[in-house]
C-alpha cells in the first residue's frame, strides 16, 4: 500500500465502516459491535503503516481536488498530524470495546446512531490530522463539530439537548466568526494556506495585526478550550461516557490543541512569531486558562464536570507549551497531546465504569468504591497521577519536557504557572483517591455490585497500562516529534 | 439547411412562449403539467447548449427576422445571460418535476391548463429579459413574466394570496412604470433603446439632467423588481401564500432577473458614461445591501411561518448578491453573481423540502414542525443540507459566494472590515434560523394538539428531486468549477465596459 493510498484509506475506512455499522445493525448488536470492531482495527492498520514513512523522515501527500484556484483539498502527513491521527485511531479501538460494555451495562437507546456517528467522527478528526492546509482542516474540522452533536445529544432529554445547543452554539459560533476570517485573512495575505515548515506569514505581515490573528485563530478553535471560549466542553459532560472519553478527551480536544499548534509551527512559523511582540499574549491567556480552570475544577462535586475543568486546564498545557516558542516546549505540547490523552480517556472509562453498575455521579458517593471496584480504581488512581504529573506516568514525561522549554526561554512565568497548577491537581484529585480508597462506604449502594461489565474493564486497563508504558517507552513518540523542531532555533 | 445553434437564443424565449397557448387545449388530467414539464426541460437543455457554447468561447448576438440593430430586435447570450438562463430553466424544471402531487391538490383541475400556461409564459419573460439586447424588450418580457406570475401566486387555495398578490402587482407595476419612464427619458436624449448603442450614445448627453433622472428612475424600478431592502415588502406575503412549486420556482429566479437588468444597466450603460456613478451606485446601493443583510436575517430569526421565514432570509441573501456588486471590483462581481447560481440551489432545496413537508403537515410553522424529523427524516435532511449551504458552511455553494465576498471585500480596507463584520453577522444570524428549524424538528416531541400523526415521508419523486438539488449544492461547493468560469467570465464583461 504506497503511503497516498494509506492517507485516503485512512479518510475512506471509517465511512465505509460507518455504512458497514448500519448494514451490520439489521443482522444483530453483536454484527453490529464485530463491524466497529473491524473498522478500528482496519484504521488503525492504514493510519500505523504511514509511521515507517515518517520515521525516515518522508512526508507523504496527496491532493484530492481543486475547489477554488489556490484552494484546494489535499492532504500531507507530518509528524504532528502523523501523531494525533495514531493516537485517535489507537484509542478508537479501545473506546470501541469500552463503549460495548458501557452501552450494553446502560442499556442505551439508539445504540446503532451511536456507532454510525462516532466512525463519521473519526473521520472527520483523520481529516484534520492529515490536512495540508487551512482550507481542508476546516472543513473537516466542522465535520467534526456537526457529526459530535448527535452524540452529545445521545440521551435526548431537554436538559441534554439544552446542553448540546451550548456545545453546537459555542464551537460553530466561534468556528464562523472567528476561525474563519483568520483562514481567510492568513489566505488573502500569504496567498495560499498550506502548511509549510517555518510558516507562511513572516515578511507579509507585521505588528499588531499578527497577535489579532493568532487571537482569532486560538480563539476560533475553540475546541482547544481556552477560557473564554471552553464553556462547551463541561456542557458536554451531558453525552454518554464513551463520547466523553475518546472525543472530549482525545479526539475533538486534541483537534482543537492541534490546530493551534499546527498553526503556530507551520503557519506563523515558530521563529517568527517568537520575534513578533504582539503575539506574546497567548502565553498568558493560556497560563490563566490553566490556572483559573483548576481553581473551578477544585469546586466541583460531579465527577464529569470535574474531569472537564481538569481537561480545560491540561488543554492549555499544550497550548502554553506551543506559546513558548522553544523547541522543547514544542516537543513538549506534542507530547503533552498523547499523555493527556491515556490519562484522561483511563479516568473517563473509570468515571463511566462506576456509574454503569451504580449510577453514581458525584464525588462524595464514591466513598470506599476503590474496595467494590479495585481495578477500576487502580486505573482512576494511574490517571490521576498522570493529570498530577508524578513518575512513573506518561504525564511525567510531558511536564518535564515543558518545563525544559521554559528554562530554555528563561520563562519563569511558566514554571510558576507549572508548579501552581501541579498544586491543584493534586488538590482535587488527590481527596478523590483517599476517600476512595481510605474511606469506609457509610451508605449502601442501591444495589449491590462489583467492577463493572469485562470490556469496560478491560479497555481501561488496557489505557491505565498505556499511561504507564508512556513514560517507560516513550522514545519512539520523542524520535517522530523532534523531527517537528528540526529547523527551529533552539 | 437550418443551423439550429444560431438560432439558440430565440428558441430560448420562443419556445415556451408559443408553446404556452396550445397547453391550454391540454385537457385531460395531467397532461397540462406534463407538457408544462416536457417544455421547461427543453428550456433548460436549451440553456445547456447555450451555455456550452458561451464557454467555448463565443458570445452570441442575435438578430430577430435578420434586421439590423438598431433598428431591429437584437438578442445577446453572453457568460452573464447563461447563467441566469440556467438558473430560470432548472429551477423550472426541478419545480414542475418535484411538485406534481403538490401542484395537482393544490391547483383545481380545470384551473390547471390556464396555470401551466401561465408557468410558460413567466418562464418565457424571464428568458426574454435575459437574452434581450435592448431596453424596451426587456420591458415587455418583464411585463409577461409579471402578468403570468401574478396568475401562479395567486393560483392557490390560500385565499390570503389575493391581498399578496395585489400588493405585488402594484409595486411591480411601479417597479416597471419607473423602469419604463427612464428608458424613455433615454430614448428621448439618445434616440436609441438597444443598449450596445445607448452605451455609446449617452455618452455625449451624459451630464444633462434627464439622463441622470433616468438612471434613478430605472435603478429605483428595478430595485423594487428585485426586492431590494426597503422596496422588498411585496415578497414576504407573495412567496408565502404562492402554491408552493411557485415559491421554489420564484424563489430561485424571479429577482435574480431584476438583478440581472440591474447590473447590466449599470455597468454597460451608466457607470462608464456618468461620472463618478460607480462610486454613486456603491453608495447607494452598498447600505442597503448591508441593511438587507442584518434586518431580514433578523426577521427571518423571529418569524414563525417556515415558507416566510425562508422569504425573509432570500431577502437577506439579495443583499448579498447586491453588496458583491456595489463593491465594483473583480472578486466581487464575481461573488455577486455566483451567489445568483448558489442562493438558487439552495433555496431551490430548502423550498422543495418545505414543500414536502407541506405535503403531510396541515399548516407550516414551527407548531405543527415539532418532531417532524421523526417521520420525515428525508425531507428534514435535505432542508438542513441547504441551510448549511445558507449559512455558508464549508463544502458547500454558499460558502464559494462567501468566500470571494469576503476575498472582495478585504480590497477595500476598513471599510472591508466592517462589511466582513456584516458578513459573518449575517451568516451566525442564519445559523440561528436554521438552528431554530433544526431543534424543533429534531428535537422536539409532537404537540398533542396538533395533527400528530404525521404518516411517513414525502412522495418519492418528490424527495429524490429535492435530494438532487441539496447535493447539487453541495457538489457546485466542492466543484464549482463551471459557475466560476461563468461568474468570472460575465465580471470581467461587465468590468470591461468601464474604460
Amino acid at each position: 500500500m504506497t503511503a497516498e493510498s494509506a492517507i485516503l484509506l485512512s479518510l475512506i475506512t471509517p465511512v465505509a465502516g460507518a455504512v458497514l455499522i448500519i448494514l451490520a445493525a439489521r443482522i444483530n448488536d453483536n454484527a453490529r459491535e464485530a463491524a466497529t470492531l473491524t473498522t478500528a482495527v482496519a484504521l488503525i492498520y492504514s493510519v500505523w503503516s504511514l509511521l515507517p514513512v515518517l520515521y525516515s523522515g518522508g512526508r507523504p501527500a496527496v491532493r484530492v481536488a481543486e475547489v477554488l484556484p489556490g484552494i484546494d483539498i489535499a492532504f500531507k502527513v507530518e509528524p504532528l498530524g502523523m501523531l494525533f491521527a495514531a493516537l485517535a485511531s489507537g484509542l478508537w479501538l479501545v473506546n470501541s470495546l469500552y463503549s460495548i460494555g458501557y452501552m450494553r451495562g446502560n442499556k442505551e437507546k439508539n445504540q446503532t446512531r451511536f456507532y454510525v456517528m462516532f466512525a463519521i467522527s473519526l473521520a472527520a478528526t483523520m481529516g484534520i490530522a492529515f490536512s495540508a492546509n487551512l482550507f481542508t482542516l476546516f472543513l473537516f474540522y466542522e465535520m467534526l463539530t456537526l457529526s459530535t452533536y448527535p452524540l452529545v445529544s445521545h440521551k435526548g432529554d431537554a436538559k441534554t439537548v439544552r446542553s448540546a445547543r451550548v456545545y453546537l452554539g459555542i464551537l460553530i459560533s466561534a468556528s464562523i466568526g472567528l476561525f474563519l476570517p483568520a483562514i481567510i485573512w492568513t489566505y488573502s495575505v500569504a496567498g495560499t494556506g498550506d502548511f509549510t515548515s517555518g510558516g507562511i506569514l513572516s515578511g507579509k505581515m507585521s505588528g499588531p495585526e499578527v497577535g489579532l490573528l493568532l487571537g482569532l485563530f486560538v480563539f476560533g478553535a475553540a475546541k482547544a478550550a481556552v477560557m473564554p471560549v471552553h464553556r462547551w466542553l463541561p456542557a458536554a459532560m451531558v453525552a454518554p461516557t464513551p463520547v466523553s472519553a475518546l472525543l472530549h478527551a482525545v479526539a475533538v480536544v486534541k483537534a482543537g490543541v492541534f490546530t493551534i499548534t499546527k498553526v503556530i509551527v507551520y503557519i506563523f512559523g515558530v521563529d517568527f512569531l517568537f520575534s513578533e511582540p504582539s503575539g506574546s499574549w497567548l502565553f498568558y491567556a493560556a497560563a490563566f486558562t490553566i490556572v483559573a480552570a483548576s481553581i473551578v475544577a477544585l469546586k466541583q462535586q460531579n465527577l464529569k464536570r470535574l474531569l472537564a475543568y481538569s481537561t480545560i486546564a491540561q488543554l492549555s498545557y499544550v497550548v502554553m507549551a506551543a506559546a513558548i516558542l522553544k523547541p522543547l516546549a514544542e516537543i513538549g505540547a506534542a507530547i503533552h497531546m498523547v499523555a493527556h490523552a491515556f490519562g484522561k480517556i483511563t479516568l473517563f472509562f473509570a468515571a463511566g465504569a462506576i456509574y454503569t453498575v451504580s449510577k453514581k455521579t458525584e464525588l462524595h458517593q464514591l466513598r470506599g468504591i476503590g474496595r467494590r471496584m479495585p481495578v477500576t480504581m487502580t486505573a482512576f488512581t494511574i490517571g490521576a497521577l498522570s493529570m498530577i504529573g508524578v513518575p512513573p506516568t506518561g504525564g511525567f514525561v510531558s511536564k518535564w519536557f515543558i518545563l525544559a522549554g521554559a528554562f530554555q526561554s528563561d520563562n519563569y512565568m511558566a514554571l510558576a504557572t507549572i508548579i501552581a497548577s501541579t498544586v491543584l491537581n493534586a488538590a482535587y484529585f488527590l481527596p478523590i483517591i483517599y476517600l476512595a480508597w481510605f474511606q469506609k462506604e457509610n451508605v449502601p449502594p442501591p444495589r449491590e455490585h462489583g467492577e463493572a461489565p469485562f470490556a469496560a474493564v478491560l479497555a481501561l486497563s488496557i489505557t491505565a497500562a498505556l499511561t504507564i508504558a508512556f513514560f517507560l517507552f516513550n522514545g519512539p513518540v520523542l524520535e517522530l516529534e523532534e523531527q517537528l523542531v528540526r529547523g527551529m532555533t533552539p | 439547411m437550418i443551423n439550429l445553434e444560431t438560432h439558440l437564443p430565440a428558441l430560448q424565449v420562443l419556445v415556451p412562449m408559443l408553446l404556452a397557448p396550445l397547453v391550454i387545449l391540454l385537457r385531460p388530467r395531467g397532461l397540462a403539467w406534463a407538457a408544462t414539464a416536457a417544455v421547461s426541460l427543453m428550456a433548460f437543455a436549451i440553456a445547456v447548449s447555450l451555455t456550452m457554447g458561451v464557454m467555448g468561447g463565443g458570445l452570441y448576438s442575435y438578430e430577430m427576422g435578420s434586421w439590423p440593430a438598431p433598428y431591429g430586435i437584437a438578442l445577446q447570450v453572453d457568460a452573464f445571460s447563461v447563467l441566469v438562463l440556467l438558473v430560470i430553466t432548472a429551477a423550472s424544471s426541478i419545480a414542475l418535476l418535484a411538485c406534481k402531487s403538490s401542484l395537482d391538490s393544490e391547483i383545481e383541475a380545470t384551473r390547471q391548463p390556464l396555470f401551466y400556461a401561465a408557468w410558460l409564459l413567466v418562464v418565457a419573460g424571464l428568458c426574454g429579459i435575459v437574452v434581450a439586447a435592448d431596453a424596451f424588450n426587456i420591458f415587455v418580457f418583464m411585463e409577461i413574466s409579471s402578468l403570468a406570475s401574478y396568475v401562479l401566486v395567486a393560483g392557490g387555495p390560500d385565499r390570503r394570496a389575493l391581498p399578496a398578490v395585489f400588493k405585488y402587482l402594484i409595486m411591480g407595476t411601479i417597479g416597471a412604470t419607473f423602469y419604463l419612464i427612464g428608458i424613455g427619458l433615454i430614448y428621448m436624449m439618445t434616440g436609441t433603446l438597444n443598449l450596445a448603442d445607448m452605451e455609446l450614445r449617452i455618452h455625449e448627453v451624459a451630464d444633462q439632467r434627464p439622463i441622470l433622472v433616468a438612471a434613478g428612475f430605472i435603478t429605483i424600478g428595478l430595485a423594487l423588481k428585485a426586492a431590494v431592502f426597503p422596496l422588498h415588502v411585496w415578497l414576504p406575503n407573495a412567496y408565502t401564500y404562492a402554491p408552493n412549486a411557485v415559491t421554489v420556482f420564484l424563489a430561485a429566479c424571479a429577482t435574480k432577473v431584476a438583478l440581472y437588468v440591474l447590473m447590466r444597466f449599470d455597468f454597460v450603460v451608466f457607470q462608464q458614461n456618468l461620472v463618478g456613478h460607480e462610486i454613486q451606485f456603491a453608495a447607494f446601493l452598498m447600505p442597503l445591501a448591508v441593511l438587507a443583510i442584518l434586518i431580514g436575517s433578523a426577521v427571518a430569526i423571529f418569524e414563525p411561518n417556515l415558507k416566510r421565514l425562508f422569504a425573509y432570509s432570500s431577502v437577506a441573501q439579495i443583499g448579498y448578491i447586491l453588496l458583491g456588486a456595489s463593491l465594483v471590483s473583480m472578486m466581487g462581481l464575481t461573488a455577486g453573481i455566483i451567489h445568483i447560481f448558489n442562493h438558487a440551489l439552495a433555496k431551490g432545496a430548502i423550498f422543495l423540502a418545505v414543500a414536502c413537508l407541506a405535503t403531510r403537515l396541515t399548516h407550516l410553522n414551527f407548531k405543527h414542525l415539532a418532531g417532524a424529523a421523526r417521520q420525515m427524516p428525508w425531507t428534514m435532511g435535505a432542508l438542513v443540507l441547504g441551510g448549511l449551504s445558507l449559512i455558508g458552511v464549508p463544502g458547500t455553494a454558499g460558502f464559494i459566494s462567501k468566500w470571494y465576498l469576503v476575498m472582495a471585500a478585504l480590497e477595500r480596507g476598513p471599510l472591508g472590515v466592517f462589511l466582513i463584520l456584516v458578513i459573518i453577522a449575517g451568516s451566525l444570524m442564519a445559523l440561528v434560523y436554521i438552528w431554530r428549524i433544526v431543534e424543533t424538528a429534531y428535537f422536539q416531541a409532537p404537540g398533542a394538539q396538533v395533527n400528530a400523526q404525521i404518516s411517513g415521508e414525502a412522495p418519492l419523486p418528490m424527495l429524490v428531486i429535492t435530494w438532487l438539488t441539496a447535493l447539487s449544492s453541495l457538489y457546485f461547493g466542492l466543484v464549482p468549477s463551471v459557475p466560476l468560469w461563468l461568474s468570472s467570465a460575465a465580471a470581467e464583461s461587465l468590468l470591461g465596459h468601464l474604460r
